[in-house]
């Protein structure tokens, strides 16, 4: 359990801290189950429906929390120019769009039986699954085959690009649709219960620890295939210089 | 800087006349697309009538494509990137050019689309200000998004198929608002698409601003 790479960093991506945060998500997991699923009410008018509140809401704000680290490891890249920043955009690209993918999965189900359809043109909805097939193509930009400084330098501007754009698409969207209805998600729910508040809150903290533990996973993967892949060329050359010390 | 990016853009336009890919390829190729939502959707029920706005920003969307992996094609061959990196441009200066040539083609290709759609779907041009406002303004934003998202994707073995999946979600909010524009004035009421023109403007002037920063670094992955 104890080996090293080359570069000494542990051969495995789990530490003290994020055993802690793991076990914390998990128990937390469990928690929320049984305050989302027994103890919390049905809704008046939602019935067991609202249910899905709990995991929809907490996604959402986990894909929003990603979003803002891309931005974030994207513009201090630019800046700094050190391999943790674009590793840490990376990260988050990744695990924001599982969020991302799951916000657009639970809120489809949700809308079914609320609205009576899995998809309304609706400013939030479109605007999300553009932020789906935005993180989409900056992670496929990744994936092409660079050398580590180039590829951080484009992902950083796409990155960036990405933070940039979500403002403006959001925003001619939600003027798109309101021309031609209202706002579709009202938003009269103005007293709600305190136990599906306290569920709703849990959900969040959950969320946020999932994201948490996904992420140091994530980060700490992503530098060992960095390592590895400079490593590679090192340990290549070595081998080719063997191979002619054993031909001489 | 002005002068610089006078330079690349006439550097750009003049390869442009010569080699005729624009002429002989990407104009036909809009205009084709025209032809294929005629087929599409059947001219003598009136949708083409209704939905001529969107159509007609949608060609100019997939057009754009082409245009911009045109304008970068031409600069990774026969050692240019490292002529343009040793020639001492300013790196905003090459994108303006870019963005210039870029957004000087689009133009052409707009006015042609528009005589397109004119003759092929009996469009009548109403509110001729606000659509010359919205060319331009859309043209821009496509232009210098088309020109960081064009260097972003050069020299990449698979930048055919990588452009139009990071471009095309990013001019989104062109596509939504020169339709709103076009159909507004189009339909005979001006003022509610001049908002939208506005909208177009601002989309620009973002990415203008954005590309001028960050083509510094991606000049060197030309």
């Amino acid at each position: 359990m104890n080996q090293t790479t080359t570069g000494g960093s542990p051969a495995h991506t789990g530490s003290r801290g994020s055993r802690i945060v793991g076990l914390l998500a998990a128990g937390g997991a469990v928690a929320l189950l049984v305050f989302a699923l027994v103890l919390s009410p049905a809704d008046r008018i939602q019935g067991e429906a609202v249910r899905l509140m709990y995991v929809h809401v907490p996604a959402a704000i986990c894909m929003y929390l990603c979003v803002g680290l891309l931005g974030l490891g994207s513009a201090l890249w630019l800046v700094k120019r050190t391999p943790g920043w674009d590793v840490l955009a990376a990260a988050a690209a990744e695990v924001g769009l599982v969020f991302t993918a799951l916000t657009l999965l639970t809120g489809m189900l949700w809308g079914r039986p609320t609205w009576g359809v899995y998809w309304v043109w609706d400013a939030r909805l479109t605007t999300t699954a553009m932020l789906a097939v935005l993180l989409a193509g900056y992670l496929a930009l990744r994936r092409v085959p660079a050398t580590a400084e180039s590829r951080s330098r484009r992902a950083a501007v796409a990155g960036l690009l990405v933070v940039i754009d979500l403002p403006l698409i959001h925003y001619s969207v939600s003027w798109w649709r309101t021309l031609h209805q209202g706002e579709t998600i009202a938003t009269t729910d103005v007293k709600i219960d305190g136990l599906m508040l306290f569920s709703l809150v849990l959900g969040m903290a959950v969320g946020v620890l999932v994201t948490v533990w996904l992420l140091i996973h994530r980060f700490r993967v992503a530098w060992l295939e960095e390592e590895v892949e400079q490593g590679g060329l090192d340990l290549a050359l070595a081998e080719r210089r063997a191979e002619a010390e054993v031909g001489a | 800087m002005l002068a610089d990016a006078r330079l690349i853009a006439g550097k750009d336009l003049r390869i442009e006349r010569r080699a005729r890919v624009a002429t002989n390829q990407v104009a036909p190729f809009a205009l084709l697309i025209l032809v294929l939502f005629a087929f599409a959707l059947d001219p003598d029920r009136g949708i083409l009538d209704r939905a001529t706005a969107g159509l007609y920003w949608v060609a100019v969307l997939l057009s754009t494509v082409l245009a911009v992996q045109r304008a970068y094609a031409l600069e990774s061959t026969d050692g240019l990137p490292d002529a343009l990196r040793l020639s001492g441009l300013d790196p905003a200066a090459v994108f303006l050019g870019k963005t210039a040539a870029l957004a000087l083609q689009l133009l052409v290709l707009e006015a042609l689309l528009l005589a397109g759609v004119v003759l092929l779907y009996t469009t009548e041009l109403a509110g001729p200000a606000l659509l010359a406002a919205t060319c331009l303004a859309a043209t821009l934003g496509l232009a210098s998004a088309g020109s960081l998202y064009g260097v972003l994707a050069a020299g990449l073995r698979v930048r055919e198929t990588l452009l139009p999946l990071l471009l095309l979600p990013v001019v989104a909010p062109v596509l939504i608002g020169a339709t709103r524009a076009f159909e507004a004035a189009l339909a005979g009421t001006p003022g509610e698409g001049w908002p939208w023109c506005g909208l177009l403007a601002i989309f620009a002037a973002i990415y203008v601003a954005f590309g001028m920063l960050a083509f510094g670094p991606l000049m060197e992955e030309l």
